[in-house]
C-alpha cells in the first residue's frame, strides 16, 4: 500500500497528524481516516464481532463492515465510527473496537478456534442447563462493540426546519444534474450531500466534472447545497429527516427536518461482495472501493491486486489499479474461474482459484455486483422489484411525490452480470461482515425451516450489524433463495426502516434535553421565596416552596411550625398556581351544571361554591371552588396541577359535543398571583394592610373586589386549611409588592407542606393523592349533590353501573394512630390479617398533627364509613401495625374555625 | 410526520396539533342502557383504512376540526367542520 | 423432537451443521381441525402447545397471514414483569413470569430469560409516596417487590444523571427483582418447535378471509389457502383484532395505536438492568447483544402502519438523554413499530366473544410479550373447557358495561 505521488482530491502541501490504536500517523487535507490509514500501510484495522477474526477496511464510505472506531477520548469519546466516513483532522485520535489488547493480538481471538460450535442461534439450542444466567455474564462481556463515554457529553445539537420544493437528495452525477434541471424552473432546491465534497461517484469515475457542476449550482440562487448532511429518514407526507455535522466551536450536529414538494433520490448503488471463503481477510476488498482509493485519495491498496468479479462494471477498477501502478489479474467468474479463497491469516497473501492455482497478492478487489440504494424510497413507502437484469432490487411503484435516479433507480450501464451468489469451495464465506454470518448459517436457518426473509435475519442476525445490511441483504437472500428454490422476489426483501445509517441521540434529542427537557415554571414571587430561605420542591408543573427552615432546621420541623402557626396566628401561602378559569357567556351558567357533579346555576353572584368535576367514566379528575363573577359570568379554580387540562376538556366539550352553548373559556391560571392569608388573625391582619371591602359583611364561600395595601384585587373567602382564609388576588407583577406588606404586617410565609398537614387534619381531599383512577364521588362522601340535582353533568351515567353501586368500594375515612407516623402506601389488611392476602384498602395522606400532638392519617379503606372506631392491621414493607377507622375530619369537624 | 391543514391557519406539521379520536360518536342520553353507554365509552370503529377523527390545533389557533385520513397510509384526504357530517370520499 | 443441547451441537458441529432438523414443520393446510388459532404469534403458538399439553387436544392449526412471531412478539422491547397493582392483573401476570421462569426447559428451546430486575424509579416525594403502595399491593399479591432510594438505584444504573440540579432528580423507585428480558424471537420458535412436536400444524402465509358462522356458531375460517373447518377458533392477532371481530360480525372497545422501540449500536455493558420512568416516559435496558433497548410512549393518533414517527423519537430520546446522559454520543441503530391494541382500562380482552366458539385474546396495549406463556395457558383452557380460566375471569367483553374495569394505567407505567 502506499501513497501515489499524484492525482487524488488530496492536499499533498499540508500534513495532519493523527493517531490510531497508540501510533502516529500522517495524512493529508482530503483523506478520511480509512484512506490515511491504507496510505499509512495499515491494514489491520480491528476484530469482528463475533468470531473476532481480524479484519481490515472493506469499502470506502457508507457501507463498510469492518473499521469501526472509537473516535476521540474522554466525554467526547465517540464509539462505533466508520473509518470511512469520518474526514481526517490534525489531531485526530482513533482506537480499534472489539479487541483486547490490539488487533494483532487479541485475547478473544480463541473465539475462532471454538467458532464450530458457534453457527447461527447456536444459543437457542444451549445454554439451557443449568440455567442461563450462569451463562449470560460472560457472553455480555464478549458482545458488544466499542465501549460508551463515561460522562455527560459536553456537546450541544440543534434542530431546524426547512421546506423546500425539490429536496435532492445524494450530489453525485445523477444529483447534481437533477438539481440543476429542477432548479431552471425557479423553484427551491435543497441538494443534500453525506460526503464532505460534492460528486459521489464522479470522485473518482471519469465522464463527469463534479467540480464544474458545482460552480454552475453555486451561480444558482435558488438552490441550496448541504454537505456532510445525511437523510437518515423518510416519512409520511414528503418529511425527511437529516443530520448535518457541524464543524467549529458552535454545535456539533444539526438535526434537519425537511418537508419537500417533491423529492429525488440520487443516492446511487453500493457494490456487494462475493462469497467466498476468507472473503473478509484484512486486504480483500469492494472493487469500487480499491478504484476510489487510488482515484480519490491517491492510495493504492495493494501491489499485486486480483480483480474478482461476476460483471463488467469491476473493469474499471481493473483499469485504474493498472493506472495506478498496480499489477493486476482478473478473474471473472462469468469465464468459468473463480477466486475460492483468500490465503493469509492476518492480511491477504495469496487468492486460491478454482482451477487449482494460487495467485500471490497483496489486495483481492471484488465485484458481486450493484445493488441501488432503495433504502429512503422503501421507507417512503414505495415498493421494490427484483430486476434480473442487474440482479438487484429496485424502486418500483412509488405512493409519495418522489423520483429515483441514477444508480439508485437501478441505471448502472450494462453489467452483463451472472451472479454465483455463494462460490463452491470450504471454509468461512462471510456474507454480513459486521455480524460474522457465513453462508453456512444461512444454510442451517433454511435446514430448519427459518426460510422467510424475516425469520432468516433473525435467526442468523444477517443484515441486522451497525452496517445494517448494507453490502449483505441481496446477497443473503439469494443464497437463501437458491437453497429453497426460489428467486430473490419470491424470498423478497425486509422493509427498510429509518435510520439509514446511525443517527447520535444528541442529535435527535436536540436542545432540550436536562433543565430544558420540560420547562420549571416559577412563581411570580419566585425571588422573594428564595429570600425568605425557602425549600423548593417540583409540584406538577410548578416549582414552589415546600418549606421556609430556619437555621439549622429540617424542612420537616419547619413545616409543623408553620402549620401550627396556620392555627394561631396568620400565615400567608402562596397559591398563586391555583388554576383559575374564566366562563362567561350567557350558557356558562348551563355548561358549569354539566361539568361539575353539584349546581352551578342556582349559585348567587359574589357567592363561591366548592365542586367537584368527573370524567365520563365517573372518576373525579379535579376539584376546586368556583365564583359566580356575574350571572354571565364564573371563576373556576382548579387544582394547579389541572388547570391546562381542565381549561382543554372545557373547550373540547364546547367546542365538539355542545356546540349550541353561547361559551367562552378564559384560561388566566397565570395573569393573577393568589396569595392567601389564613389563621385566626388572617382578618385583622388583612385589615392593617388596607383594605376597602367590609369585612363584617364577608362570610366564608363568598367573593368581593377591591383595593388591598392599595393593589386593585379580587378577594375570595374559601380555606383549604380549614381557617379564615381570604385569597387575595393581585396582578401577577405585584405578587413580590403584596407578599412583602403581607409579611411585614406579621403574616408568616408557609410552604406547601405545612397545607398539606393544615388540609390532612381537615379531612380535605387532595385529588391524584387520595383519589385514584377509580375513585367516585361516593368513594369520598360526596354523592350527596347527586340526588337532587335533575340534569345531567359529565359522567352522571357512569354511576349508575353496577361497578359504582357496589357496597364494597374502598372510602375515604381518616386513621388514628397513637405511636407513630403511617406511611403513606401502607396496606390495610383484610379480616383474616394475612399477607401476602386480599388487600382492604391503603393510606393516601399521613401526617404528625402539630393541632392535635399525633399523628393523623386518610386513607382508603373498603367500607370504610361503615366501620367507624374499628380497629385495623396495616401492612408496610414488612411491617405491621395498626390503626383505628374514624371520621377524617379530625380538626373542627363543624367548620367554626373557618368560618371566622 | 403528518401535514395537516387546519381551516384557519392552513398546512401546519403535526406536531402542532392534538388528535382527540373517533370523531361522530353520539353522547347518549342518561336513561340509555348500559351496552348502549359501554358503546358510547369504549367500542369504536378502529377501521384499517378511512377514519373520520378530531383534531385540535392545539398550538395554535386552538380550533377543532374534524380530519378524513387514512390509518393505514396516514394519507389525510379531507378536512371539514366539527358540526359538519361525513363527507363521502371514494 | 430431536433434542437441542451442548452435546447434540458438538455432534452437529462434526457434520458441519449439515443435518439440523426443521423446527417446526410447513404442512398443508387440513380440511378440518377441532381447534384453529387465528395468529400465529406467541399468544397463538402458546395457546396451541398448550391445548396439547395441558389438555391433550392435539388436533389443532395455528393460522398466520405472514410469518409466525412477525407482529408484536416480534416488535417489542422484551421486557417481563409483573409489578402489577391490582391483584386481578398481579395474579395473572404473575403466572406467566413464572411460567418464563421455566420455559426455556420446558420448551428445550434458549428464551433467555434473564431476570435482571425491573426498577421504576421515582422522580419526587409524590412519586415515592405512590410506590409505597404500589410495592405494598405487589407484596400483598404475593410478588417481590422492593424500595429502592437513591443510592440503591445509582448501584444499579450508575450512569444516570444524579447531579444536584439534575432535572427529574432521581429519589428512589422500587425493584421487581424477579423482572427482566426475553429473547423474543426465541418465545415464538420455541412454542413453535413445541408445538409442532406435539402434533399442532402450523400454516405460514395463510390469511383469514372470513369465517363460517352456523346456528350453533362458528364452523370455518376461510383463508387465502381455503376453506378450513374448525371446532372452536382463537383469535389472537393483536394489531388486526378489530379488523377479524369485524369479519364475525362484532365490535371491540379497541383503537390501535403505533408503539415505537428503537436500539442503539451495540456497545460492552453500562446498565445491566431494566429501568423506566414513568414520569420522564422513557424505558431503557441493554441487551445480550450490547444494544441499549429504548421506548416510550404511543404514537399520538390511530395507525395501522407498523412504522413510526420521528417527533416520538425526538420526545423520547430527550428522555432519555436527560435521564442518561452518557447515551448522548451513541447512535440509534435500528428503530420500529408495532401495533398495538389499546384498551381504556389497559387491562386485555379476554375469553368467550360474542360468536359462539370464537374466543378472545387481545387488547394487550403495549404488554403482550410478558403475558404470552399466561394467556396461551388460559386461552387454552378457555376453548378446551368452554369457561374462562379463573386468572382471566375478570378480563372478560362484560366488564365494560357494568364498569368493573381493571385500570392498570398507572402501572404499565407509560400513560396511554
Amino acid at each position: 500500500m502506499m501513497r501515489l505521488s499524484h492525482g487524488g482530491g488530496i492536499d499533498r502541501s499540508r500534513t495532519l497528524r493523527f493517531r490510531f490504536d497508540g501510533r502516529d500517523y500522517a495524512g493529508h487535507p482530503g483523506d478520511t481516516l480509512a484512506s490515511a490509514l491504507l496510505a499509512n500501510g495499515v491494514r489491520l484495522v480491528g476484530r469482528s464481532f463475533k468470531y473476532h477474526r481480524p479484519r481490515g477496511i472493506m469499502a470506502a464510505g457508507v457501507e463498510e463492515t469492518n473499521a469501526l472506531m472509537r473516535l476521540g477520548e474522554g466525554t467526547r469519546a465517540e464509539p462505533n465510527l466508520k473509518a470511512t466516513q469520518v474526514p481526517l483532522v490534525d489531531g485526530l485520535v482513533a482506537a480499534s473496537v472489539n479487541c483486547w489488547p490490539s488487533p494483532r493480538f487479541d485475547l478473544r481471538a480463541a473465539h475462532q478456534i471454538a467458532s464450530p460450535l458457534f453457527p447461527a442461534g447456536f444459543y437457542y439450542k444451549t445454554f439451557i442447563w443449568p440455567a442461563w444466567h450462569l451463562f449470560e455474564g460472560p457472553i455480555r462481556r464478549a458482545a458488544g462493540l466499542g465501549i460508551a463515554p463515561g460522562g455527560p457529553d459536553p456537546d450541544r445539537y440543534v434542530h431546524a426546519h426547512a421546506r423546500y420544493d425539490v429536496v435532492v437528495i445524494g450530489a453525485g452525477p445523477a444529483g447534481l444534474q437533477a438539481a440543476r434541471a429542477a432548479a431552471a424552473s425557479g423553484e427551491t432546491i435543497l441538494l443534500v450531500e453525506a460526503d464532505f465534497r460534492l460528486g459521489g461517484s464522479a470522485l473518482w469515475r471519469d465522464g463527469f466534472d463534479p467540480d464544474a457542476a458545482q460552480v454552475a449550482l453555486d451561480a444558482l440562487p435558488n438552490v441550496t447545497i448541504l454537505k456532510r448532511t445525511e437523510v437518515f429518514g423518510y416519512y409520511d407526507h414528503n418529511a425527511l429527516a437529516a443530520v448535518e455535522q457541524l464543524e467549529g466551536a458552535g454545535p456539533r450536529q444539526r438535526l434537519w427536518k425537511l418537508r419537500a414538494g417533491r423529492v429525488i433520490l440520487a443516492t446511487g448503488a453500493l457494490e456487494r461482495p462475493l462469497v467466498f471463503a476468507g472473503n473478509d481477510r484484512p486486504g480483500v476488498m469492494l472493487a469500487s472501493a480499491a478504484q476510489a482509493y487510488a482515484r480519490r485519495f491517491g492510495v493504492l491498496a495493494g501491489k499485486r491486486v486480483v480483480v474478482a468479479t461476476n460483471n463488467d462494471g469491476a473493469m474499471e477498477a481493473a483499469s485504474a489499479l493498472e493506472a495506478a501502478g498496480a499489477q493486476v489479474t482478473v478473474i471473472d467468474s462469468r469465464a468459468g474461474i473463480f477466486v475460492t479463497a483468500a490465503k493469509g491469516a492476518l492480511g491477504v497473501k495469496a487468492a486460491r482459484l478454482s482451477d487449482g492455482r494460487t495467485l500471490p497478492c497483496d489486495l483481492i478487489a471484488m465485484s458481486g455486483g450493484w445493488s441501488p440504494v432503495a433504502h429512503l424510497f422503501s421507507q417512503s413507502g414505495g415498493s421494490l422489484r427484483y430486476d434480473d437484469s442487474i440482479h438487484a432490487f429496485v424502486p418500483d411503484c412509488a405512493v409519495q411525490p418522489v423520483t429515483v435516479v441514477g444508480g439508485a433507480a437501478g441505471d448502472l450501464g450494462a453489467l452483463a452480470i451472472a451472479p454465483v451468489w455463494e462460490v463452491p469451495g470450504r471454509g468461512k464465506k462471510f456474507v454480513d461482515f459486521a455480524n460474522d454470518v457465513t453462508a453456512r448459517d444461512i444454510a442451517i436457518a433454511a435446514s430448519e425451516n427459518y426460510v422467510s426473509v424475516e425469520h432468516l435475519k433473525r435467526y442468523t442476525t444477517l443484515g441486522m450489524g451497525p452496517d445494517q445490511g448494507k453490502t449483505s441483504n441481496v446477497n443473503g437472500l439469494a443464497i437463501l433463495g437458491a437453497l429453497t428454490g426460489r428467486g430473490p422476489q419470491a424470498v423478497g426483501t425486509t422493509r427498510f426502516r429509518p435510520p439509514y445509517s446511525p443517527v447520535s441521540f444528541g442529535a435527535l434529542a436536540g436542545p432540550l434535553v436536562g433543565r430544558l427537557q420540560r420547562p420549571m415554571r416559577y412563581l411570580p414571587a419566585h425571588g422573594w421565596h428564595v429570600a425568605r430561605g425557602a425549600r423548593f420542591e417540583e409540584h406538577g408543573p410548578w416549582v414552589r416552596p415546600t418549606a421556609y427552615p430556619l437555621g439549622g432546621e429540617s424542612w420537616e420541623a419547619a413545616a409543623l411550625r408553620e402549620a401550627a402557626m396556620a392555627r394561631s396566628g396568620a400565615v400567608l401561602f402562596d397559591s398563586s398556581p391555583l388554576g383559575k378559569i374564566e366562563v362567561c357567556g350567557p350558557d356558562a351558567a348551563r355548561f358549569l351544571d354539566r361539568i361539575y357533579v353539584g349546581t352551578a346555576s342556582t349559585l348567587k353572584v359574589k357567592r363561591a361554591r366548592y365542586g367537584l368535576m368527573l370524567n365520563e367514566h365517573g372518576i373525579i379528575v379535579d376539584d376546586g371552588v368556583f365564583v359566580r363573577l356575574a350571572e354571565d359570568r364564573f371563576l373556576v379554580h382548579t387544582t394547579s396541577g389541572g388547570a391546562d387540562r381542565i381549561a382543554a376538556m372545557m373547550d373540547e366539550w364546547l367546542q365538539c359535543e355542545w356546540t349550541d352553548l353561547d361559551v367562552v373559556i378564559l384560561p388566566s391560571t397565570t395573569q393573577w398571583a393568589v396569595l392567601t392569608v389564613s389563621g385566626p388573625a388572617a382578618r385583622d391582619l388583612v385589615a392593617e394592610i388596607g383594605i376597602d371591602i367590609d369585612l363584617a359583611d364577608f362570610r366564608h364561600m363568598t367573593w368581593r373586589t377591591g383595593r388591598v395595601a392599595g393593589f386593585e384585587a379580587r378577594v375570595l373567602r374559601a380555606s383549604f386549611t380549614g381557617e379564615a382564609s381570604y385569597e387575595i388576588s393581585v396582578g401577577a407583577r405585584h405578587a413580590t409588592a403584596l407578599a412583602t406588606i403581607l409579611h411585614s404586617a406579621g403574616a408568616l410565609p408557609i410552604g406547601i407542606e405545612a397545607l398539606m398537614i393544615l388540609r390532612t387534619e381537615k379531612g380535605y381531599l387532595h385529588i391524584g393523592v387520595d383519589t385514584d383512577g377509580t375513585t367516585t364521588p361516593d368513594d369520598v362522601g360526596m354523592a350527596g349533590a347527586i340526588a337532587g340535582k335533575a340534569s345531567d353533568f359529565i359522567g352522571r351515567r357512569s354511576l349508575l353501573r353496577s361497578e359504582a353501586l357496589r357496597t364494597d368500594r374502598l372510602q375515604l375515612v381518616g386513621l388514628a394512630s397513637d405511636s407513630r407516623k403511617l406511611p403513606v402506601g401502607a396496606h390495610v389488611l383484610g379480616p383474616d390479617r394475612a399477607s401476602p392476602g386480599p388487600s382492604d384498602g391503603h393510606v393516601t395522606s399521613s401526617v404528625d398533627s402539630p393541632t392535635l400532638g399525633r399523628p393523623v392519617a386518610l386513607a382508603m379503606v373498603r367500607r370504610g364509613r361503615s366501620r367507624f372506631g374499628e380497629t385495623v392491621h396495616l401492612y408496610d414493607m414488612g411491617e405491621r401495625m395498626t390503626a383505628t377507622i374514624v371520621d377524617p375530619v379530625f380538626v373542627d369537624k363543624a367548620g367554626e374555625r373557618l368560618r371566622a | 410526520m403528518l401535514l395537516i391543514d387546519c381551516p384557519h391557519c392552513g398546512l401546519r406539521d403535526e406536531v402542532e396539533f392534538v388528535c382527540g379520536g373517533e370523531s361522530h360518536i353520539l353522547r347518549p342520553d342518561i336513561v340509555a342502557s348500559d351496552a348502549d353507554w359501554a358503546d358510547y365509552l369504549f367500542i369504536r370503529d378502529n377501521p384499517k383504512g378511512l377514519t373520520f377523527e378530531r383534531w385540535q390545533h392545539g398550538f395554535g389557533c386552538g380550533a377543532w376540526f374534524n380530519v378524513a385520513r387514512c390509518t393505514a397510509t396516514h394519507e389525510i384526504q379531507g378536512v371539514y367542520g366539527m358540526t359538519e357530517p361525513r363527507p363521502v370520499l371514494p | 423432537m430431536s433434542r437441542y443441547s451442548l452435546f447434540s451441537l458438538a455432534r452437529n458441529a462434526l457434520s458441519g451443521h449439515r443435518h439440523w432438523p426443521q423446527a417446526w414443520r410447513s404442512p398443508e393446510p387440513k380440511p378440518r381441525y377441532a381447534v384453529v388459532i387465528v395468529g400465529g404469534g406467541g399468544h397463538g403458538l402458546a395457546t396451541a402447545y398448550y391445548l396439547a399439553r395441558n389438555h391433550g387436544i392435539r388436533d389443532v392449526a395455528v393460522i398466520e397471514k405472514g410469518w409466525i412471531g412477525g407482529g408484536n412478539t416480534g416488535r417489542n422491547t422484551t421486557v417481563v414483569r409483573s409489578n402489577y397493582l391490582f391483584p386481578e392483573s398481579a395474579r395473572f401476570y404473575d403466572h406467566s413470569v413464572r411460567l418464563y421462569e421455566g420455559l426455556s426447559k420446558e420448551l428445550n428451546f434458549n428464551i433467555m430469560f434473564s431476570q435482571r430486575g425491573m426498577v421504576t424509579l421515582a422522580h419526587s416525594r409524590h412519586d415515592l409516596d405512590a410506590q409505597r403502595r404500589w410495592a405494598n399491593s405487589m407484596r400483598m399479591n404475593g410478588i417481590d417487590s422492593d424500595l429502592l432510594d437513591r443510592d440503591g438505584v445509582r448501584a444499579l444504573a450508575p450512569g444516570f444523571d444524579y447531579s444536584e440540579d439534575a432535572r427529574f432528580p432521581v429519589m428512589g423507585g422500587f425493584i421487581q427483582r424477579r423482572g427482566g428480558t426475553a429473547r423474543h424471537d426465541a418465545v415464538a420458535w420455541g412454542y413453535a418447535r413445541a408445538a409442532d412436536a406435539l402434533g399442532v400444524d402450523i400454516i405460514q402465509n395463510c390469511e383469514v378471509t372470513g369465517f363460517d358462522v352456523g346456528a350453533d356458531g362458528v364452523t370455518a375460517v376461510q383463508t387465502s389457502r381455503g376453506r378450513i373447518g374448525a371446532g372452536r377458533i382463537g383469535l389472537t392477532v393483536a394489531g388486526n383484532s378489530t379488523l377479524l371481530a369485524n369479519k364475525l360480525g362484532f365490535r371491540l372497545p379497541i383503537t390501535s395505536y403505533a408503539l415505537q422501540a428503537f436500539v442503539s449500536e451495540p456497545v460492552k455493558p453500562m446498565l445491566d438492568t431494566v429501568i423506566l420512568s414513568p414520569a420522564i416516559g422513557v424505558y431503557v435496558s441493554q441487551s445480550d447483544k450490547g444494544e441499549l433497548v429504548i421506548g416510550g410512549g404511543l404514537d399520538h393518533y390511530a395507525s395501522y402502519a407498523q412504522r413510526g414517527n420521528l417527533p416520538t423519537v425526538e420526545a423520547v430520546t430527550a428522555g432519555l438523554l436527560t435521564l442518561f446522559p452518557a447515551c448522548s454520543r451513541m447512535r440509534m441503530l435500528r428503530q420500529w413499530a408495532g401495533t398495538v391494541d389499546v384498551v381504556h382500562d389497559s387491562t386485555p380482552v379476554f375469553g368467550a366473544s360474542p360468536v359462539k366458539g370464537v374466543y378472545l385474546n387481545c387488547g394487550w396495549g403495549t404488554g403482550g410479550f410478558k403475558a404470552i406463556p399466561a394467556g396461551g395457558w388460559c386461552l387454552a383452557h378457555n376453548i378446551a373447557k368452554g369457561e374462562a380460566h379463573p386468572l382471566t375471569a375478570a378480563f372478560g367483553l362484560d366488564r365494560f358495561a357494568s364498569g368493573a374495569m381493571i385500570d392498570e394505567a398507572a402501572a404499565s407505567g407509560i400513560a396511554h
